[in-house]
């Protein structure tokens, strides 16, 4: 009996710390979301162009590649992630502004917002209380990014819009799959840095949107 | 082509150079999934594949 206390204290320490992780990465996300969709309104009104808006995520995605992961376990992460959101949020701006200028575009980015905030609850909410393990998915949804990405440049010198709808549902698919891996990884101890956390939810929410709104912009009534 | 298409193109192909090592390392130690665990996967895909014809049949 006392030889399985040390056991329990740990167990017990363990989900106490996982809880923690989890409040923090959902906090952060909720505040990274709010900031990026103030950068994004900016990139709007703005009139942002296409070029700016590649610059912007360019310069994002090579600080979460080389920055974010090398200051992820100090404070000086928190607001490099606010700076990643917020350049990532900006270069939404011309997409955002073309939706937003069709007849029923306010509707179709709504709709997609809502639709992408209802799918991460549903499926965090289905990892949180079946706590499954998705670790196997790893390499598949690895390589289910790798094809994408190889799909969207093929599509950016052929431009079919059969493929470009393809590449858009299975980015919602793919990103349904990282936010499962995600928050099981949390659930099991694998993610232990809340701000990494927060940054690959971020990315995949960002992705589901964007994904989402070309889905809808394709298929309403509104040409 | 315009420089935007160029420098999306190019760095695209830097995401797949920098995603190229860790898909292989994913693929090489990730654990493999059993029956059940793909059905655990494909269970909420199913709600999402029809939540987001539920969501294009509303905006057509």
């Amino acid at each position: 009996m006392f030889a399985q206390q040390p056991t329990v204290t740990r167990s017990s320490s363990s989900v106490l710390a996982t809880n923690k992780v989890l409040k923090n990465t959902y906090l952060l996300l909720s505040m990274t979301l709010i900031f990026s969709s103030i950068t994004a309104y900016f990139g709007i009104i703005s009139g942002t162009s296409q070029g700016g808006a590649l610059v912007s995520t360019i310069a994002a995605i090579v600080m979460l590649w080389f920055v974010l992961p090398r200051t992820a376990n100090s404070a000086a992460g928190i607001p490099v992630l606010f700076v990643i959101t917020g350049l990532l949020g900006y270069g939404l701006g011309p997409m955002l502004s073309y939706y937003l200028s069709m007849t029923n575009g306010p509707s179709i980015v709504m709709t997609a917002l809502g639709g992408t905030g209802v799918i991460f609850l549903g499926l965090s909410g289905y990892a949180l209380t079946t706590k499954k393990d998705f670790s196997f998915m790893a390499g598949f949804l690895m390589v289910g990014l790798f094809v994408v990405i190889a799909a969207s440049i093929a599509n950016i010198f052929f431009a079919m819009p059969a493929l470009q709808l393809a590449v858009s549902a299975a980015v919602i698919m793919i990103m349904a799959g990282f936010i499962l891996f995600q928050t099981s990884s949390i659930i099991h101890g694998g993610e232990t840095n809340y701000i990494m956390a927060a940054a690959g939810l971020f990315l995949s929410l960002l992705n589901m949107f964007q994904a989402l709104l070309h889905l809808l912009g394709a298929f309403s009534n509104n040409d | 082509m315009d420089w935007v298409a160029i420098g999306s193109a190019l760095f695209g192909i830097a995401m797949l150079v920098f995603i190229f090592p860790r898909m292989r390392h994913a693929l090489k130690h990730s654990p493999k999934g059993t029956m059940k665990d793909w059905l655990g996967y494909l269970f909420p895909l199913g709600f999402v594949v029809l939540f987001v014809a539920f969501l294009i049949m509303s905006v057509r």
